[in-house]
Formats: C-alpha cells, structure tokens, sequence
C-alpha cells in the first residue's frame, strides 16, 4: 500500500535538520558521533530512524534538543523548529522549548520515572518548570485528561511507578511527554522492554495522542518490522550519517542501500523459516573509520571506489540515499 | 529410553511476605527432552509468565515446589556428587546479559578456562588453548581478536557468542539459553541464533530456547511451548503452532508482531485485543479477562490440556472434544 502523497509533505515543515554534525573531543582526535544529517519532517508525519547502536541515532535526538554534553558539541549545522533556529535562543529559552516544543521519551524512560513521586506529581511538575501555575482542582483535572489520553484510568495519578506494570509505566512517560503539547516528540526506543502485546497497546497510544496533537513523531529502534507499520517515512544511519531516506512502503520492498537491505534481512520473519541473515562483521569505532563508504567492509556489493571515496548523499524523489552503488 | 533432563508435573510458588499472598510462577509444566534426537525447544511468553523458573528449576538453580525435575531417571535433588558432576557437565547455561557475567578483571580466556579446569578437560595449556580457540571458531569468532582481550573489548554480541563458546566448550547434551539475544542489536542476532542452530545441528546439542520473541523462536527452533502466567498455555511443533495457533493467547502474540512485509493494520487490530472487561476466578482460565471466546466454562474451571494432534497440546476449553492429557504424564507430546 503505497502512501499517498497528502498535503502535509508539501506544507512548510515542522522541524527542519540542516547538515548537523556532532563530535566527541577524544584524546586521538574528534570522534563525528553524527555526520552531516540533514532531514525535513511535516507535521503530523512520523518518521523513523533506524541503525545499529552506536550509529547516532540518539546522539541526533539528543542534538536536536541540544542536550549535548561535553566533550561532546554540536559544531556545525542548524536546527529549525515551526520557522525558528534553535540556535538563536538562549539557555533559557531553549529550556522552555523542551517538553512544549519538542517532547523526547528517553531510552528506557519507564525506569527514569522518580520511584518516590506519585505518577500525578511527576505530571504536574512539568507545568510549575514551565511557568503554569494551575490551580489544583485544574492541575487534577488536567492530570485526569492526560491519563486519558493514554489510556491509563485516572487512579494511575495517585499511585507510584512500582506499582504500574511496564506498558502503564511508558503510558506514563508519554502522558508526561504531550502535557504541554509539543509539536515534535521524539521517542527513542519507547517499547524496547516490552512484550509485543504490550508493545502494540503502547504503540497505538502514542499513535492516537499524536494524531490528535497534529504532532510529528521522530521513532527511534532497530526493529524494522515495527518502523514497517509505524513510521511514514524511514532514515537509516550508519557511522553516524544518514544513508538512506525514503517513504517507508519504498525502502521495505525496494531498500536502495545494501545496509538497508542487510537491516531488512536481519528481522526474524514469520513469512519463511531458516531465512534469517545477520549483517557480517562489526559496526566501524567512530575514530577509526574506515576510508571511502563506512560500510565497504561489511558491504557484499563494495567496489574500489567505495574503499576509496565518500558517497555523497543524493536527492531522489522524496528521497535521499548515500551509496554509489544505488 | 531414559529422558536426559525430565520435568514432571513441576510447580513453583514463591511465598509471599509478612500478610502477602504467595505467587504462583509455574504451575505443573511436564517436558522430557532426549538427548538422541538433538532439537531446539522454545518457550515463549510475555514477563511474568513463567519461562525464566522453569529455565531456573531445569538447572536445579531453584528448587521446584511441586513436581521433580529429573536427570537420567534420577531426582535432581538426590544426585550424589559424581551424578551431580555428571550433571554440570552435560547441562550447561548461557544467560541473558552478556555484560553482567563477566568479571571486568580477568581477562575473557579466564572464563573459557574455568571449565577446562574444573571438569579436568585438557592435559596441557597448549591442549587447553586448542580446544577454547577451536570451541570460539566454531560460534564464528576469531581466537586471535578475543584471547588476551578484557570483556570491556569486547562487543555485547562477541561477549555473548563467547558465552555460548563457553558452554560448548565441555560438550554439553543440553543448553539452557534464557534470553540470549534480548540484550543485543538486531543486526547481530541474527548471527547469534545461527551459531545456536549449528550446535545442535552439527555438534548435536540440544538447546532451550528461552525468549519473550516468538518471531525468532520461529526461525531457529523445532518445538514450542507458550507459557501465560504460569500455565502451558499451547505446545507443539514451531510451523504448526506459530503458523496455525490454536489457543486464543498465542494467536494474540503472533498478530501482535509488527510484520515488515504485510498490510500495515498492525496498530488498527490493537483494538480487537482489549480485555474483555471480566474479572478473573481463582479456580477459572488465567486467560479469560482478555480472550475474546470467554464462555462461562472458562471462568468454573481452569481449562485441560487437550491433545489436538498427535504432537499438539493446548490448554482451552474449546478443544473439550479431544483427549485430554493426565498432569505429570503427558507421554509423547511433550517429549522431544
């Protein structure tokens, strides 16, 4: 089912990425945790990025709401979010932003809950760090449509996070993420814990509070059977770059890059047995990148020009990819 | 023909504390595993359901409450020392996290060492060496990028093939492997579960495969067992099971896997699976808050196990009309 071209893709986009790098200073030089990642999101769309750990993807998320800490800086490239540069704010104003422009659920977020804070208060604290002084019949009421919205009954506010399963837990986390209605919200990893049922129930939630804010969502994961039938859109990373962009029907039946391809490959599928192939070798250190494309080493298809020269990411429609072979 | 490792009938309660109820973990699961016909059995379910006990008490690491676990015929707990050496020797373990089990100070090789020592494997170091760098080809690894390395060189996927290195370096006849590939990227699991389908195909060990993912449970094994909140819920062969599942649970996994290469309804069936909206009985199915073919037979009573096929067991009252299987003697269905 090919996705249909809507109006939104062509509407200005909500978060724009321009040539952003992010480098770690390492005593044997600086290690390019994200390399010239450049990407467009409308809003409402959800977008996926996939890649091995260590490829970047949660260095970038982390870049985008410029919560890099040294040694590590963003050094070159830009972030815009509904029309302004994130550059342009201060400390303050980008710590203002956070959870009401662009909301991140962290990797493993269930257990970054506060283990001695109810769920309700761990909820309306985001509002007194963000300057809502709510009276407290409203900061309950709030709390309850909150709850709602994920699905959790509105007991959940009075109770500790030892005592919500883990897929209430990450529930939880995104009724924290919307409260203050971002435009973008980031979720790395968000049911990597999970069971697949519990993992669907958390999936179709932060679908529904998402179509309901309009907002984007950036997905991060590996599980591409997951970014198949999640995600409008899909970016691949590897060594920090990003080698392929296009719309999720695409890359699945037709994956332009052989590292894509190899990601496809490497999901356990239930359509045949015995068919399961992992990518050979080890992901590249950042610091010793290999010279040429990253992935030449672990590419079946690497010819002398991939050993020896860079590709270059190409535009092809609504689409991107950095291979010279594709 | 004796069963090298038998469950019969095993149970285990975990009491409770001061005025708390005891938890039930695994209700009287039976499983003989034959160390002749080497094979791949996977036990599957969500948290909570039970699969990591059972791997605890079938490594006599826990003591069941019910039942006996049994090893060439004899009570596990009555093994003497040699029974209980012989015993270390032919089961062996690979666990679910490849960065808590080594010890940061030693170098990897103390760990491949170890069990050469212990079991008296090799009469020299050159011998050792041979047999630990012949033990790491044969998971795919490299002896030269691994011996003389501190696990912190390590990837979590090399760390993880060393551990299965590890446990097929004694030439075991069963490998308990409680989630091993739940801790590592997806890329590299791939190439992990390989090496595991290798062993019992080319050095004939058997494997338990113990994992919370039915999607790789389908591709490496060769029978299965669903476990729901410390019930079997269904077992079987892997393609039938997985591609014809019969009990209401474990049709409600395999849709609940998000499929790369199918019509993207994935998110819109999540609302088919809602619970149901009645309260579980004590005496009733463990299932029948979120099965949507609850009748009120399934709340009076917890449901048989039903032997559907020759070699098919499922626990749900709508397969009534089918013989049921006696607790503790499950004969050939659960036999591998």
């Amino acid at each position: 089912m090919p996705p249909k071209p809507s109006e939104e893709h062509v509407s200005e986009p909500i978060l724009q990425v321009k040539s952003l790098r992010v480098g770690f200073d390492h005593p044997q030089g600086v290690v390019q945790a994200v390399d010239n990642v450049s990407f467009a999101l409308a809003s409402g769309e959800r977008f996926g990025l996939a890649g091995e750990s260590g490829s970047g993807k949660s260095t970038l998320a982390l870049a985008i709401l410029r919560m890099i800490k040294p040694p590590g800086r963003i050094s070159a490239g830009e972030v815009w979010l509904a029309g302004r540069r994130l550059a342009d704010l201060d400390e303050e104003g980008i710590r203002a932003l956070r959870l009401a422009g662009i909301a991140l659920v962290p990797q493993g977020s269930m257990n970054s809950l506060n283990p001695v804070l109810r769920i309700g208060r761990q909820i309306t604290d985001a509002f007194a760090d963000h300057g809502l002084h709510l009276g407290r019949g409203e900061e309950e009421r709030r709390v309850a449509t909150l709850l709602a919205e994920v699905g959790l009954s509105e007991v959940v506010a009075r109770m500790y996070p030892h005592e919500l399963s883990g897929g209430m837990k990450q529930r939880a986390c995104i009724a924290i993420a919307i409260s203050l209605r971002p435009k973008v919200i980031i979720a790395d990893e968000p049911t990597s814990a999970l069971d697949v049922v519990v993992q669907r129930q958390v999936m179709a939630t932060l679908a529904s509070v998402q179509r309901d804010l309009g907002a984007a969502v950036i997905l991060i994961g590996h599980d591409m059977g997951l970014m198949a039938q999640f995600v409008d859109r899909l970016g691949v990373m590897y060594a920090g770059r990003l080698v392929e962009v296009a719309p999720i029907g695409e890359i699945i039946t037709s994956p332009r890059h052989p590292y894509t391809r190899a990601l496809i490959a490497a999901l356990p599928s239930l359509e045949r047995r015995g068919t399961l192939v992992g990518i050979p070798g080890l992901a590249p250190l950042l610091r010793e990148l290999p010279p040429g494309c990253a992935f030449h080493p672990r590419c079946s298809q690497a010819t002398d020009r991939c050993r020896t020269e860079k590709p270059v990411a190409r535009e092809i429609v609504r689409a991107q990819v950095a291979c010279h072979l594709a | 023909m004796v069963a090298l490792i038998e469950a019969v009938d095993v149970s285990k309660r975990f009491a409770g504390g001061l005025g708390r109820e005891s938890t039930l973990a695994l209700a009287g699961l039976s499983l003989a595993i034959h160390a002749e016909k080497p094979s791949i059995i996977a036990v599957v379910g969500e948290s909570g359901s039970g699969k990591t006990t059972f791997a605890r008490l079938l490594l006599g690491l826990a003591e069941p409450s019910g039942g006996e676990i049994r090893y060439r015929g004899a009570n596990l707990r009555a093994l003497d020392r040699d029974g209980r050496r012989a015993f270390r020797h032919d089961v062996q373990a690979v666990f679910q996290d490849p960065y808590g089990v080594y010890n940061p100070f030693y170098r990897v090789d103390h760990v491949l060492a170890a069990p050469l020592r212990r079991f008296r494997l090799a009469g020299s170091r050159a011998e050792a060496r041979e047999v630990i760098s012949e033990a790491l080809r044969a998971v795919g690894l490299q002896p030269e990028e691994i011996l003389g390395r501190f696990p912190h060189q390590l990837s979590g996927g090399q760390r993880q093939r060393v551990m299965v290195a590890r446990a097929l370096l004694l030439k075991p006849k069963l490998i308990v492997a409680d989630e091993p590939v739940s801790m590592v990227d997806a890329s590299l699991r791939a190439t992990i579960l390989g090496s595991l389908r290798k062993l019992t195909d080319e050095h004939g060990i058997s494997i338990l495969y113990i994992t919370h993912d039915l999607a790789t449970a389908y591709q490496i094994s060769d029978s299965i067992l669903v476990l729901y909140r410390a019930y079997l819920a269904e077992a079987g062969a892997v393609e039938q099971v997985v591609m014809a599942p019969c009990h209401p649970y474990t049709q409600l996994l395999v849709s609940a896997i998000p499929r790369a290469h199918a019509t993207r309804d994935w998110l819109v069936q999540e609302e088919d699976s809602r619970r149901n909206g009645l309260a579980l009985t004590a005496m009733g199915c463990c299932f029948a808050d979120r099965c949507p073919h609850t009748m009120p037979a399934c709340l009076a009573a917890p449901p048989g196990l039903y032997r559907t096929a020759p070699r098919r067991a499922v626990a749900c009252v709508q397969y009534h009309d089918y013989p049921t299987l006696p607790p503790g003697n499950p004969g050939e269905v659960l036999s591998v």
